[in-house]
């Protein structure tokens, strides 16, 4: 391939962490060439392709293809796109296209990559998301701490805009729409949809109460608004131009095609892997010489979070699940946002615990009262146990905490295996949004699976008296 | 008012052309006065609530939100070293350990001679290149002291150290506040058109008739 590199260790120098592996690359198959994110290359391997198709067809056949292929939202949820985009009501008019591009899960590196590599792309599924439903304007919001993905970004739309690809009368078409690039300012909470909409309204991004549940019905400037991830309308451009049926000759039936996974943490290669859904296991992917290539420094897999950091943990039972929305829900947890963190058997679960926790201390924005103290709670008393100032009674009162911004049964990620049922997972939530509901999975999947770890810190044997219920 | 220079005047107003209600531009605009004075000063919020028609308060009510806004000067270069799970893992916080112990500062403070400001972060989106650091928002990916050590030795030489952080960017190293070194520009004659959503024209003219619209929805 001309003008493509990557490294005798699979990795491309110039897409940092992302790995060749061989398979399909419905997503990444720009990431070869250094100038991936130029409009000039993007024209010369079939950017912009899928839009005209899109064009060349009514909106609502357009909407119909996304529909059949099954495109599941790649932001955390997993919900169907093709029917997320039919929630906007009838008659209603303006209707807004926000993408989200504020990855912030921890874990998560994915969508980066694809905004500073492949720019001309998440444009080109904007556009076509735009045309299908009617949207007038689209705001694609990059999370604000990403410098280089806003400036590829900006550049792409600059080229655009002159290619008459983008704005008004695209491609000669009466098709016209406006898509602004909008710079985030530092905040998780706002990846949260309608977070992202006060943001983007010029307000502090708290989440709105609900219903209604889908921005859809009542979004940006109370207006319907659909709020699509950057990977999700990625999709879009391979969609329209190879169909819905090509898609679906990848990966399962329930979850076709492929999703960006990043691994992190302790594995010998590090990376992000295109991968196909429900056909790859975890055991391949840690494992596999065409993945991670194993646990690094010859140890042994301790814990793994399937999805990011609100994900409840998996374990050694859970390798061989398939990478699929479905199949990792059933087990107790989620794929979340593609986001795999490894830990050997020399983490310090507490430790790690701690620091999942402290960020959701860290980002709650204090419009919920469970949420706002019981996260700093959570924090607090994981810190003195950590600092080996707990108490006896403290890992009941974190149990308890958690119980009450996500009441039970707790979201531990098991099998009937050790004595640990399997429980529903998603949890139950006593606020607005998922994020207080987040930091009890960490806390419940390594109290139940490593409290010796916890009880070996806690070594005060002058009992001091607490509540080991609050507020009730 | 008058806190803006002409220039980011003309941008700013450009800017809030771009929204359907100009408050949406006052996040844009609190780092468009970011990147005039690598801080947000009581000026620049009086001239934004201006521009976009709020109160003084309510451009400080949003922009206090934020993490990335600094109402009080800061160093010229921001490191931000990631603490956050992945990063953990493979020695974040010994990094930030390094990074406190060289520049002689804790997390949050800034250099006595004014060059570097230091913050504990969480997760910036680099988990499988940890342990991570940003240098305004410029990404040093599987970072090491000697790294960090060469990094703080260029920004005091006048060099860029962009190209050292293995993160396929490269160029110059901006100071505080400038965050794309490109910006996106509209050529007016090629806008669609912006307006606020109570006078848009009803259904978009490259829909069907009303009665095939979205019959599912």
């Amino acid at each position: 391939m001309a003008d493509a590199s990557s490294t005798s260790d699979g990795y491309v120098p110039h897409a940092p962490g992302y790995v060749v592996n061989g398979g399909p690359t419905l997503l990444t198959g720009r990431f070869l060439f250094e100038d991936s994110y130029t409009l000039e290359r993007s024209m010369q391997t079939g950017g912009y392709a899928g839009l005209r198709t899109a064009l060349s067809r009514t909106p609502t056949e357009v909407h119909d293809e996304v529909r059949q292929a099954t495109l599941l939202g790649r932001g955390g949820a997993g919900f169907p796109a093709g029917v997320k985009w039919g929630f906007c009501p009838n008659g209603i008019w303006p209707r807004y296209l926000v993408a989200n591009g504020d990855e912030s899960e921890p874990g998560t590196y994915k969508d980066r990559l694809l905004m500073e590599r492949d720019p001309h792309q998440l444009i080109e599924g904007c556009l076509i998301a735009c045309y299908a439903l009617g949207l007038s304007q689209c705001f694609l919001y990059v999370r604000g701490e990403m410098a280089l993905a806003q400036e590829r970004i900006a550049g792409a739309l600059n080229d655009a805009y002159e290619a008459g690809l983008v704005g008004a009368n695209v491609l000669g078409s009466d098709f016209s729409v406006d898509i602004v690039l909008h710079w985030g300012a530092g905040a998780y909470i706002v990846g949260e949809e309608t977070a992202l909409i006060e943001s983007l309204e010029g307000n502090r991004g708290m989440p709105r109460l609900k219903p209604p549940y889908f921005p859809a019905a009542i979004g940006l400037y109370g207006q319907p608004t659909i709020v699509n991830n950057v990977e999700t309308l990625s999709n879009l451009a391979w969609i329209m131009e190879n169909g819905a049926d090509a898609y679906k000759g990848y990966g399962s039936k329930a979850s076709p095609g492929t999703r960006l996974f990043a691994v992190s943490g302790h594995v010998v290669r590090p990376g992000v892997y295109e991968v196909e859904q429900g056909v790859t296991t975890f055991r391949d992917l840690f494992y596999g010489a065409d993945y991670c290539r194993g646990i690094s420094g010859g140890h042994a897999l301790k814990a793994f979070i399937p999805g990011g950091g609100s994900a409840p943990w998996f374990f050694g039972e859970h390798l061989d699940l398939p990478l699929e929305d479905r199949a990792v829900s059933e087990a107790g947890s989620m794929l979340g946002s593609g986001a795999i963190v490894v830990m050997d058997e020399t983490t310090d679960a507490v430790k790690a615990c701690l620091r999942l926790v402290r960020f959701y201390a860290n980002e709650s924005c204090g419009k919920c009262a469970p949420c706002r103290e019981g996260t700093s709670w959570e924090q607090k008393i994981l810190q003195r146990i950590h600092d080996g100032e707990g108490r006896p009674a403290d890992i009941d009162l974190l149990l308890s905490v958690g119980n009450h911004i996500s009441p039970g049964p707790y979201p531990v990620a098991s099998f009937d295996t050790e004595g640990l049922e399997a429980v529903p997972f998603p949890p139950t939530q006593t606020t607005i949004c998922p994020l207080g509901p987040s930091s009890v999975a960490p806390i419940t999947s390594a109290i139940r699976r490593f409290r010796h770890e916890f009880e070996a810190l806690i070594t005060r044997s002058d009992s001091i008296p607490v509540v080991s219920e609050v507020g009730t | 008012m008058g806190y803006f220079s002409d220039a980011n005047e003309v941008l700013a107003n450009e800017i809030i052309g771009r929204y359907p209600r100009p408050k949406s531009a006052v996040i844009p605009l609190l780092h468009l006065a970011q990147e005039q004075d690598g801080w947000v000063t009581r000026e620049a919020m009086l001239q934004i609530a201006d521009l976009t028609g709020v109160t003084a308060a309510e451009v400080l009510g949003t922009g206090s939100f934020y993490e990335m806004f600094k109402f009080h000067p800061v160093g010229r270069y921001m490191v931000n070293v990631c603490t956050n799970i992945s990063c953990q893992l493979l020695g974040g916080e010994e990094l930030l350990n390094h990074v406190e112990s060289t520049l002689g500062i804790s997390a949050g403070d800034t250099t006595e001679d004014g060059l570097f400001t230091v913050e504990e972060v969480e997760c910036v989106a680099a988990c499988t290149e940890a342990p991570c650091f940003t240098v305004n928002y410029r990404y040093f990916h599987r970072a090491t002291p000697e790294v960090f050590d060469q990094v703080v030795s260029d920004l005091r030489d006048g060099h860029s150290p962009v190209d050292r952080g293995s993160a396929g960017d490269s160029g110059d190293m901006p100071e505080h506040g400038i965050l794309g070194r490109v910006r996106q520009e509209i050529p007016v004659d090629r806008m669609a058109g912006v307006v606020p959503p109570e006078q848009a024209l009803g259904q978009p003219v490259w829909l069907p008739g009303p009665a095939d619209v979205d019959a599912d929805g």
